[in-house]
């Protein structure tokens, strides 16, 4: 069989590679400190799973600049989810580790994709149960738009504009092993 | 692994992975409790019937606490003030609370057995928080997930269990939980609080505490029941306590670092020495904190959406 028209359109294409996205992290670590003039009270939050490796390489990027680190705590959304009545299996609930307090700190929350927003509305809410912090920045490698909330990012690694049905996949050393950014073909019917 | 249960009513049928995804679960609620707003959305909306008709302090605030902690609305309801003084039966109870609604119903009771009828006859979900001498488990969930918090693994480990086997659903549960996960089990009490069929169960049966404690990296005392001291099961509590109380010299025969267990509450002076119990081996309390992130986890598994 050959491949029809549409299904050459959705061919798997990789529109960001390990260089691009480092170049990227690079860029937003130096307008996090720009934009926060300096590390003081700056705390790194990264939502699990993919924000967390892009948090530690902001906290590398950042002390390499400053020669100071920021420090870095993880959280985990799944509890602060609004679609847990309605999903029928319970997602798998990873471990919150943030072992200082947010009171007045100023917080960069890390993600791999913005899309519709309700994950950062879900940490947002998180994150205010452990305290109250004096400001919470957004900073995400790709935005591909579609938000369904009044959600924004303050740093943004590349704006990926996108169709609602494609899949956006951040792939990283850490978790597949390769350093890309990839747009899945939509699944065939 | 996906969780597919809708009730726990014993560890006898979780399978190995149920029980890990249950205790990495648990491990991830036990921050929440250390929060400074010690509360998360996660149920809101969801009610749960803490339906106990044996007394309990400890199990049914640790419920009560998990739900609340959770966002879910918890109702208690004790034999002494229900219905149940008034001679309705368990089915009409039971019956009248699904009319109600709740998503969870968390049942004690005196008869083996009793939380599986109820599971069976209700679209509800239902944990057994203890059944008669059969099961009780949501106190081996949390005994599995303070030893592996504090040695790292299960599997291979010598746990000893010492008392009232018998009449024990702690026990029970444990035995089954601890030999899913791979763990050795060695059972001591005296000849009449041994059951018969105990080595079916793959575990040694000692008659004597010292024969038991040698080697073992978890002891765990189970409380003596002193209303039973009339059944004729153990002469007197000065007797039992010469034999089978764990101080501080029988306990060296285990090894050094050994974790003091005990489901509480303790009889001081009878099972345990008061030194053991709050001396450096004890994880008595870690227990009750774990006891609160293993029932949430429950909760929160349990709790699936409708469609």
């Amino acid at each position: 069989m050959f491949p029809t028209l549409g299904a050459m359109k959705n061919k798997r294409r990789v529109v960001m590679d390990a260089e691009g996205i480092d170049r990227s992290l690079t860029r937003v670590a130096y307008e996090i400190l720009e934009k926060n003039k300096g590390l003081d009270d700056l705390v790194l939050i990264g939502i699990r799973t993919g924000g967390v490796y892009l948090a530690h390489r902001l906290q590398k990027k950042i002390a390499a600049i400053e020669g100071r680190e920021v420090p870095l705590g993880i959280l985990d959304i799944t509890l602060y989810r609004d679609d847990l009545s309605r999903i029928n299996k319970k997602p798998r609930l990873g471990k919150t580790e943030i072992a200082f307090s947010l009171n007045n700190m100023k917080v960069v929350l890390v993600d791999d994709v913005l899309f519709t927003g309700r994950t950062i509305r879900a940490a947002m809410d998180a994150l205010i149960d452990f305290g109250r912090p004096r400001l919470i920045q957004l900073a995400v490698l790709i935005d591909r738009g579609h938000r369904e909330l009044p959600i924004r990012a303050d740093f943004v690694g590349k704006n990926l504009p996108s169709s609602l049905w494609e899949e956006v996949s951040v792939n990283l050393t850490e978790k597949n092993g390769t350093d890309e950014v990839v747009i899945e073909p939509e699944p065939e019917e | 692994m996906k969780w597919e249960r809708k009730d726990i009513l014993g560890i006898k049928d979780l399978s190995r992975e149920e029980i890990l995804l249950i205790l990495d679960t648990a491990d991830s609620f036990l921050e929440v409790s250390t929060r400074e707003i010690k509360k998360v959305p996660t149920l809101r909306g969801k009610t749960i019937v803490n339906l106990f008709f044996e007394a309990s302090t400890r199990t049914r605030t640790s419920f009560e606490i998990a739900g609340k902690r959770l966002s879910a609305d918890t109702i208690n309801i004790s034999s002494s003030t229900s219905s149940v003084v008034k001679g309705e039966t368990l089915i009409d109870t039971a019956r009248n609370l699904e009319a109600m609604n709740p998503d969870v119903i968390v049942i004690r009771h005196s008869a083996a057995g009793a939380p599986q009828m109820l599971a069976g006859l209700i679209k509800q979900s239902v944990i057994n928080a203890g059944d008669g001498a059969h099961e009780h488990p949501t106190q081996a969930l949390l005994d599995m997930m303070t030893i592996r918090a504090k040695k790292g693994r299960l599997e291979n480990l010598r746990i000893a269990i010492v008392g009232d086997i018998a009449h024990s659903r702690v026990a029970r549960s444990n035995i089954y939980g601890l030999k899913t996960m791979g763990a050795q089990v060695a059972v001591a009490g005296p000849a009449t609080m041994l059951p018969r069929d105990m080595e079916r169960m793959g575990v040694e049966v000692h008659s004597s505490l010292e024969k038991a404690l040698p080697g073992a990296d978890v002891v765990m005392m189970l409380r003596i029941q002193v209303e039973r001291q009339h059944q004729n099961i153990f002469p007197s509590l000065r007797e039992y306590a010469q034999r089978f109380c764990l101080n501080g010299k029988n306990i060296s025969l285990a090894k050094p670092d050994v974790l003091v267990m005990h489901p509480g509450p303790i009889n001081r002076g009878v099972e345990i020495a008061p030194e053991i119990a709050d001396g450096p081996f004890s994880v008595i309390l870690d227990q009750v904190t774990n006891g609160v992130a293993v029932r949430m986890a429950l909760l929160y598994l349990l709790t699936g959406g409708k469609e």
